[in-house]
């Protein structure tokens, strides 16, 4: 492994160019795809903690469990088919090697941020559902905990939107083939990413 | 898709140089900036937080001297204080000002990876200090909960600050860590992605390895301070019960139930111990490159000056519960965090030992920047030894509470890191602005900050063996404490105005040397590192000219046998690779 080779090598004892004169990345993939990962290692800290501290505060006596609203099945199923809309959409684009707005690729990119929304507005509706029966933030923590899990979770595919909506408008400018594709592949990595985060949080829930 | 190193891609597209006063110095993309943005910002209110703490002394030393000086004003200095200096002073001016000037020159890049995320991170940083500083001007003033915030004090009813200042606080910390992570993002993925032509990871110089590991910890440690401000936050605006208890507060029953205060304070520590780190290890990584190259030799046990920063930052997350042995925590947890506080110990006794090793018999040029850093290496054995006290269970209990640990965290992690800022802040000035400071002013300053800090802490920790608690006001029936320590007490105070008012030579020194200064020349300390090899100095937009320099050796080839210089800097070539017949270094 290079790295390891890399990191035990005794610097003060080699001059020269190593490997020829290529400049050397430890990963061999863009830019963005390394920032995207370090920054889910980052998110999933975070999710971490919360989940810790989620256990940590049930132990307290006064945690009365919140009955889990059946429509989080639905919200879940409509996340899982986004993730899977951007797999294909990935996919598609390989064989292609291209992606074009309203191509097979684009439309299932398309498609894919679509759903996200619709589970989006379909969290919205179970924490309102829930509010609306009387489960408030101050009633119990276990109530707090699930509006702030369900919504830092949000606030994360709102910010996978945001790239999203930016790589539509390139693409309907039609943008560089090359740029769509690698927003393509990262909005697809993010949302992988968010939906394991939401598996586990949602495993969490109906599990506590 | 095939990967184009960005390296090359830089080499083939033409740079687009900012034309207008706006997008060349204001909204600038420029790494160089951007640092200069950071550290100024910092900086700036690095100094309101030392006015503060000129504040605290005052009420200490001379206790009802300044009239307007109450309870309540001191608990927000204290609390406005730590924290501007351990998160909008040192990790900002680290990694924000050294890390964003000093990566993408010392490996060899035209500029950061994300240049336009590097301009939102300082605007993000410059916003969540304006929100900061609004506290002190909402009703109620800051919050004077102390910098670690600790639930329920800090929320509840009656401590200064819980009307306004402490929502203010929440928010400015969870901003400035979001300016963090689009900072971090960039630094990590710049050394990682974007190093030129032959220098390898074991190539870079040891503050890019400080600033990389602190950076890494940084990422995964903030998300804590976050998780713990958003909690909070919940608390305090909404009225959930995550961290607040049922209890009365100034006389009635509050409206909370179960929460739990522990759980804040484990959350709060997870972030708080890596963050000595986040402060630490850009600290001694910039301090390596200082000693070697004034010491005209190579750093000692290069290899292991790496490990080592990778293994403190590493050991850095199993310890944070040593900041709560008082909490009523179970004593085999207490035994667990002692244990791995003191393995700790091992790898940063190793890096003091090297920097030692690296003076010895070196050809020492005792110029400011290096007083500054073999000053650091004093007070941080100082802060360290009496770290390795404080770690054990036994001893903390009775001194958890005193001066002694007041005395403990500003030898280590206030003046130690301080002392590293001024000597990269001299070391690098020439590079930055192209003229030398004054060495005879430097110098003076220098000797005043040195000693006038020992003339501060050293006698803070006598005052903690006699049991003068930390946090108070003033003191009240604690007869047990001779009236002597109160002359102490004054004499420190007097000696915190004198080492702040010698920091004024700092700044005649930079701004008058801006103009005055002599020409400093590409690289007038003689150093090996790419920075001091660019075509202009300052370094202009694109750093390199036409052409990346190529790394043929490693960072530290200082007084090697055979040769006419004593330096060969990293892009000089050689012979070839794995021919290097002189065995240089441990």
């Amino acid at each position: 492994m290079s790295f390891y080779r890399d990191v035990t090598r005794k610097p003060w004892n080699t001059v020269g160019l190593p490997e020829g004169i290529d400049p050397r990345p430890a990963f061999n993939m863009p830019n963005e795809k390394v920032a995207l990962i370090i920054f889910a290692t980052c998110a999933s800290v975070l999710f971490s903690l919360l989940v810790v501290s989620y256990f940590i505060r049930m132990t307290v006596g006064d945690w009365v469990p919140l009955a889990t609203p059946t429509m989080l099945w639905v919200n879940t199923g409509v996340l899982v088919l986004s993730s899977l809309c951007f797999h294909f959409a990935v996919l598609q684009s390989r064989k292609t090697g291209s992606v074009r707005f309203g191509s097979g690729a684009g439309l299932l990119s398309l498609a894919g941020g679509l759903l996200a929304i619709g589970f989006i507005v379909g969290q919205y509706s179970v924490s309102a559902q829930l509010l609306a029966a009387g489960h408030g933030l101050r009633v119990n923590a276990a109530n707090a905990f699930f509006y702030l899990l369900t919504g830092i979770h949000v606030l994360h595919l709102l910010g996978g939107l945001w790239v999203w909506g930016k790589a539509q408008l390139r693409l309907a400018l039609g943008s560089d083939a090359k740029d769509a594709r690698l927003s393509l592949e990262l909005c697809a990595w993010y949302w992988h990413f968010l939906l394991v985060i939401w598996a586990g949080l949602f495993y969490l829930l109906i599990s506590t | 898709m095939a990967y184009v190193p960005l390296a090359d891609q830089d080499d083939a597209h033409a740079l687009h140089d900012p034309q207008s006063f706006v997008t060349k110095y204001i909204w600038s993309q420029d790494h160089k900036v951007i640092a200069i943005q950071y550290g100024g910002v910092a900086i700036f209110v690095g100094l309101i937080a030392l006015g503060l703490s000129i504040l605290m002394r005052l009420q200490l030393g001379f206790p009802d001297t300044v009239s307007w000086i109450n309870p309540a004003f001191y608990y927000q200095a204290v609390t406005m204080h730590g924290m501007i200096m351990v998160i909008y002073l040192l990790t900002a001016l680290f990694l924000g000002g050294f890390g964003n000037y000093l990566i993408p020159l010392m490996c060899g890049t035209r500029d950061m990876v994300f240049p336009f995320l590097n301009m939102l991170s300082f605007w993000f940083y410059l916003v969540s200090v304006i929100i900061l500083l609004a506290s002190f001007f909402v009703p109620g003033g800051p919050t004077g909960a102390g910098w670690t915030l600790y639930a329920p004090q800090s929320i509840s009813h009656g401590t200064p600050g819980s009307e306004g200042g402490i929502l203010l606080m929440l928010i400015s910390l969870a901003v400035f860590i979001i300016a963090f992570t689009m900072g971090g993002l960039n630094y990590v993925t710049t050394i990682l992605q974007a190093r030129t032509r032959g220098l390898t990871l074991m190539r870079l110089p040891l503050s890019i390895w400080g600033i990389f590991t602190a950076t890494v910890l940084g990422l995964f440690a903030f998300p804590a301070l976050l998780v713990s401000a958003i909690m909070m936050g919940f608390d305090l605006v909404l009225g959930t019960s995550f961290f607040m208890p049922a209890m009365m507060e100034l006389g009635a029953q509050n409206d909370h139930e179960g929460g739990s205060p522990i759980l804040f304070q484990h959350l709060f520590w997870f972030f708080g111990h890596p963050e000595v780190y986040i402060v630490a290890l850009p600290a001694f990584g910039l301090v390596s490159d200082v000693i070697s190259t004034h010491a005209r030799k190579n750093i000692f046990g290069y290899r292991m000056m790496v490990w080592a920063i990778i293994a403190i930052g590493g050991l850095s997350f199993m310890v944070w519960a040593h900041h709560m042995y008082v909490s009523g925590m179970n004593p085999y947890f207490g035994f667990f965090f002692a244990t791995t506080t003191l393995v700790i110990a091992i790898p940063t006794a190793l890096k003091v030992y090297n920097w030692v090793l690296t003076l010895w018999q070196g050809n020492i040029r005792l110029n400011t920047p290096m007083l500054f850093a073999i000053g650091f290496i004093f007070t941080f054995v100082h802060g360290g030894l009496t770290g390795l006290f404080l770690g054990n269970v036994v001893i903390d209990v009775p001194l958890a509470d005193t001066y002694f640990v007041v005395a403990h965290f500003h030898m280590v992690m206030g003046v130690s890191p301080v002392l590293v800022l001024f000597a990269a802040l001299y070391h690098w000035y020439p590079k930055v602005t192209g003229r030398m400071f004054n060495e005879t002013i430097g110098k003076v300053h220098f000797w005043c900050t040195f000693l006038g800090t020992y003339a501060i802490y050293l006698p803070m920790h006598y005052l903690g063996f006699l049991g003068v608690p930390r946090r108070y006001y003033e003191m009240g029936n604690t007869d047990f404490i001779p009236e002597t320590a109160q002359v102490l007490n004054a004499n420190i105070t007097l000696a915190a105005i004198f080492v702040a008012t010698a920091q004024i030579l700092f700044f005649i020194n930079i701004f008058w040397s801006l103009k005055h200064g002599e020409k400093a020349g590409g690289n007038p300390w003689g150093a090996t590192t790419l920075e001091w090899q660019t075509p202009d100095t300052p370094p202009k937009h694109g750093n390199w000219g036409d052409e990346l320099p190529a790394v043929y050796r490693w960072a530290y080839d200082y007084s090697v046998p055979g040769m006419d210089k004593d330096f060969v800097p990293q892009n000089e070539p050689g012979e070839e690779y794995e021919k290097n017949a002189h065995h240089k270094g441990a």
